[in-house]
């Protein structure tokens, strides 16, 4: 039924139809209302059999679900940014013991300087471990992306980690069709797992594997992933049959047919981008969107397919690897780099910086007169960077970059946006 | 099975084999049907104490529990030397997950037993000093907190042997380690306050916390009983000789335990709910120096540059615990746990 | 598209304005969103919230840059926050103060928009007179259906029901419809004085 609701309501009544068994988590913003409400419900015996453990740190709480997952029960974590980085020793275990834990990630920057805001370098930090990352463009498909991980990550013993946007989907209320029980039961059959701890027939699960073997045991890992290029789809197209709404898949196209603009983007962002894109496209720009919805495996060849015929390409991320540059850039070059296709990279929304329409507009604009970089990040203030790096050479004794810039701004609470 | 203390003497040791005993006394490793959980194969050190600890904790869990078991390992020698790929020598269900987890992983397990209705399966965490006082502490403190459904068993043969003999929160004052070298004016371990897990256990309240070492195999294996016949959070801490880290004799690691409890420097007691409800008495105390000087890891305390000044530090350790435990059975509140062997 | 920004501090249920709205246009069978600007829970500070309204799925995602309608809850913002930043000369703007626009200070800024769409109320007085407690979101969601018509006010009260429940919701209630009959009347005596 649609409702108006908060994003991390829709994803908490969501999970709890997907009957997970064990639920444990630590309290991170922007991740506390999905599992306050989870918490709430079994508490009240709405969610039933599960047990909700309040566990003391991110790392014990993916910990529990790997004890939980591995003795056969549906297990389900959530976290954010330093949360992510806290349990990532388990999180690679995870993966590397092909245990089908399903997390929703609510996607937030990393530290330091703190920052409680939406950008995408926790996704980033783990998108090497073995994990399925998908991409949430709105709260809706959020929701349905969980009823679909749960069932791609049993399928084929991979976890999987839904993003969805701290704050700009966990804590906005929007329209949201919760599936129903009965229909998410005949979707999602009971958890089967392909190992489990069981004392009437015994494994050890966790040994060692030393340089005879462990190659092949990531190689296995690496072909599951490719495997679930091929099942996402299949999936995405099955869940349309059983709740008649498109969600997940591998990328979703707009606008892209006639396009010699295309923009790539993962998230929220691409609604904004699609408003822009529509009033460019009234004006007589042939403009585009990729929305990358399955980040991990990366679906190199649908990326290639879907940016055949454009002259260029605008990679707008929330997402800069330091020194380098950007992430999902450098992925979707590897895609096209046989057509030498011109490809750009807007670093955008680091920390939560609002991404704006009159900003995507200037960028685009310059885009059209040929004046876009290489690499541009959105609404840079060079100013305030230049100060600072004026105050780091005069004196060795600068002081901390972060608070010199804050001073630098002034009164920043009386910002908008 | 009931505990007593038996005198009987066999002439040059105090150990009274099975055998005299009425069947029902045995200890579980004497039952040619036990569970053999830690199977021959491994890859342990001669000697280890490690080994047997574990092989006698669980052994005797599965008769408790009639098979229905899980284990949980940390990473640490007993989880490497257990199972050298492509080999387990485990007989039971085992899942290792990482160093600093094995609280919170058996806690995953217990809840998905629980959640499944097969309550009837118990669930053992266990890891070594390292994996408990230090990476782990977090995790175990947050699962006593929650009184979780696991019985905790550490391994304690103070310092991280698996990589090298580095010292850990477990590691006696002036014991050499790799990174507590027997150098300078303080040689070894420095003398801090220590950090007394069996203590920190029982701050926690929960309903049974117990020491041990692999030289009373009675007591070990009652305790083991004892623990697995209440539920919630469960803390087991069994000293376990380590003849490479320690530089004693491989044929030694039952002689070092016996000492550790003699001396008073290690007391065996057991408590229920943050209250000491029983000791196992000393025999026969023996000086500090007994113990220590058949261990290399203390070699720089005797000798031509020896330091009797650490020596009575460390005596007078072993004297105040004796004093505050009990140790010589003479005091009232402290009843006689286990010991069908005197 | 009509859209919405709310002013406040912490404290003063400035987001939940914004759902409530959003949950009263939802009701009417238009498209909403609301969404906050701030994140880290701290009484006092200043917070923004938006919502938009649609007849077609909104899929834009920043913030209220250019706003409708402005919802002040907190007067002592005025001259600390860009608070009129972006607001269209169309646009509306409702001020929970017992005090004059001129007193404000706000006099002459304001005589650039069109005045029978700039109201006050005092949501804060009616708050404490209803809930007995200042809390002055859902009162002035009466006021500014009133002011907009952007949504009615049964649909306010639907959302307040949703959203509290027992006494709170009835009194809530109640205050935003005593809201919603004070900037009628403000409306029709502007009109009256504007006619003269």
């Amino acid at each position: 039924m649609l409702r108006q609701i908060e994003g991390s309501r829709g994803v908490a009544e969501t999970v709890a139809r997907c009957r997970p068994e064990v639920v444990c988590a630590y309290p991170i913003s922007p991740q506390t209302h999905i599992i306050e409400a989870i918490g709430a419900m079994v508490k009240a015996g709405t969610l039933s059999p599960c047990e909700f453990i309040n566990v003391e740190s991110e790392f014990a709480a993916m910990s529990v679900s790997i004890g939980a997952s591995a003795a056969g029960a549906r297990a389900y974590t959530a976290t954010a940014s330093q949360g992510l980085l806290f349990m990532m020793e388990a999180v690679y275990n995870a993966a590397g013991l092909g245990l089908p834990i399903v997390m929703t990630l609510a996607n937030r920057a990393i530290g330091a300087p703190i920052n409680i805001w939406n950008d995408h370098s926790d996704a980033m930090a783990a998108r090497d471990t073995g994990w399925i990352q998908l991409f949430a463009e709105t709260n809706q498909e959020a929701a349905d992306l969980h009823v679909q991980a749960f069932r791609l990550a049993e399928e084929l013993s991979v976890p999987v980690m839904v993003c969805m946007d701290g704050f700009i989907l966990t804590h906005a209320v929007e329209g949201i069709d919760v599936p129903e029980q009965d229909d998410v039961d005949a979707f999602l059959p009971t958890y089967e797992p392909r190992q489990v701890l069981d004392p009437a027939h015994p494994i050890s699960i966790g040994a060692m594997v030393g340089p005879e073997a462990f190659t092949e045991v990531r190689y296995l890992s690496h072909l599951r992933q490719l495997d679930a290029l091929e099942l996402i789809p299949a999936l995405a197209s099955q869940f349309a049959s059983a709740f008649g709404r498109e969600s997940g898949g591998l990328l979703h196209t707009y606008e892209t047919q006639d396009a010699t603009t295309i923009i790539v983007a993962l998230g929220s962002v691409l609604g904004t981008i699609k408003d822009v894109v529509d009033r460019r496209r009234d004006a007589g720009e042939r403009m585009g969107v990729v929305g990358i919805t399955t980040f991990r495996p990366f679906p190199f060849d649908e990326v290639r397919r879907a940016l055949e015929g454009a002259e260029r390409v605008i990679v707008v991320e929330k997402d800069f690897s330091i020194g380098y540059g950007g992430v999902l850039s450098t992925d979707v070059a590897m895609a096209t780099h046989d057509s030498n296709l011109p490809l750009h990279t807007v670093v955008a929304g680091l920390g939560g910086r609002a991404i704006t329409q009159h900003s995507l507009d200037a960028m685009l604009d310059d885009a059209a007169r040929d004046h876009l970089e290489p690499v541009t990040f959105l609404d840079l203030d060079l100013g305030i960077v230049e100060l600072e790096r004026a105050r780091m050479k005069a004196q060795r004794h600068s002081g901390p970059s972060a608070e010199n810039v804050l001073s630098d701004l002034g009164v920043v609470a009386s910002r908008i946006g | 099975m009931t505990q007593r203390p038996v005198h009987f003497y066999q002439v040059g040791s105090f150990v009274v084999g099975n055998r005299l005993l009425d069947v029902a006394d045995r200890t579980v490793q004497s039952d040619p049907q036990r569970s053999d959980s830690l199977d021959s194969g491994h890859r342990a050190c001669q000697g280890c104490g490690e080994a047997l600890g574990a092989r006698y904790a669980l052994d005797a869990a599965m008769r408790v529990t009639n098979g229905r078991l899980i284990a949980v390992n940390a990473t640490g020698c007993l989880e490497v030397f257990s199972t050298p790929y492509p080999e387990t020598s485990w007989r039971i269900a085992w899942l290792h997950s990482l160093f600093g987890n094995a609280p919170a992983v058996a806690t995953g397990v217990a809840a998905a037993m629980k959640v499944k209705g097969k309550s009837d399966v118990r669930v053992v965490a266990q890891a070594g000093d390292g994996g408990t006082v230090d990476i782990g502490f977090g995790c175990l403190s947050g699962m006593f907190e929650r009184n979780d459904d696991v019985l905790f068993i550490c391994y304690d043969n103070e310092a991280y042997m698996n990589t090298g003999v580095q010292r850990s929160g477990a590691t006696p004052p002036a014991a050499r380690t790799a990174t507590t070298e027997a150098l300078g004016s303080e040689p070894g371990n420095v003398f801090g306050q220590g950090k007394d897990m069996p203590r920190l256990a029982m701050a926690h309240g929960i309903s049974y916390v117990a020491t041990a070492t692999v030289a009373d195999l009675h007591d070990l294996e009652n305790k083991v009983q004892r623990a697995m016949q209440v539920r919630g959070a469960r803390y087991l801490h069994i000293l376990v000789p380590c003849p490479l880290g320690w530089g004693s004799e491989s044929c030694d690691t039952i002689k070092v335990a016996r000492l550790a409890k003699e001396t008073g420097l290690f007391p065996v007691f057991e408590a229920e709910h943050g209250i000491v409800t029983g000791v196992s008495a000393i025999r026969h105390r023996t000086p500090v120096e007994s113990y220590l000087s058949i261990q290399r890891r203390f070699g720089h305390l005797f000798g031509e540059h020896g330091r009797p000044d650490i020596v009575a530090h460390i005596q007078a350790m072993a004297d105040a615990n004796i004093e505050r435990y009990g140790l010589m059975g003479d005091v009232e509140q402290f009843a006689a746990t286990s010991g069908a062997t005197s | 598209m009509f859209q919405v920004r709310f002013h406040g501090r912490g404290g003063q249920g400035v987001v939940t304005a914004a759902e409530m709205l959003s949950m009263a246009a939802f009701d009417e069978g238009r498209f909403s969103q609301a969404f906050p600007s701030f994140g880290s829970e701290r009484t006092g500070a200043p917070v923004v919230s938006f919502c938009r309204i649609d007849d077609r799925p909104i899929r834009s995602r920043e913030p209220v840059i250019e706003p409708d309608a402005l919802v002040i809850q907190d007067a002592t913002l005025i001259h600390q926050v860009d608070l009129f930043a972006g607001l269209s000369r169309e646009g509306y703007v409702l001020i929970n103060t017992s005090k004059s626009f001129d007193e404000l200070g706000l006099g002459d800024f304001l005589s650039t928009f069109h005045r029978e769409r700039l109201l006050t109320c005092p949501a804060t007085e009616l708050a404490l007179e209803h809930l007995g407690r200042p809390l002055p979101n859902a009162v002035l969601l009466g006021g500014f259906a009133a002011l907009t018509a952007q949504v009615t006010l049964d649909s306010i009260a639907a959302a307040i029901n949703e959203r509290f429940k027992g006494a709170t919701a009835e009194r809530n209630v109640a205050a935003a419809t005593a809201a919603y009959q004070l900037v009628k009347r403000e409306e029709e005596e502007l009109a009256r004085a504007s006619t003269n």
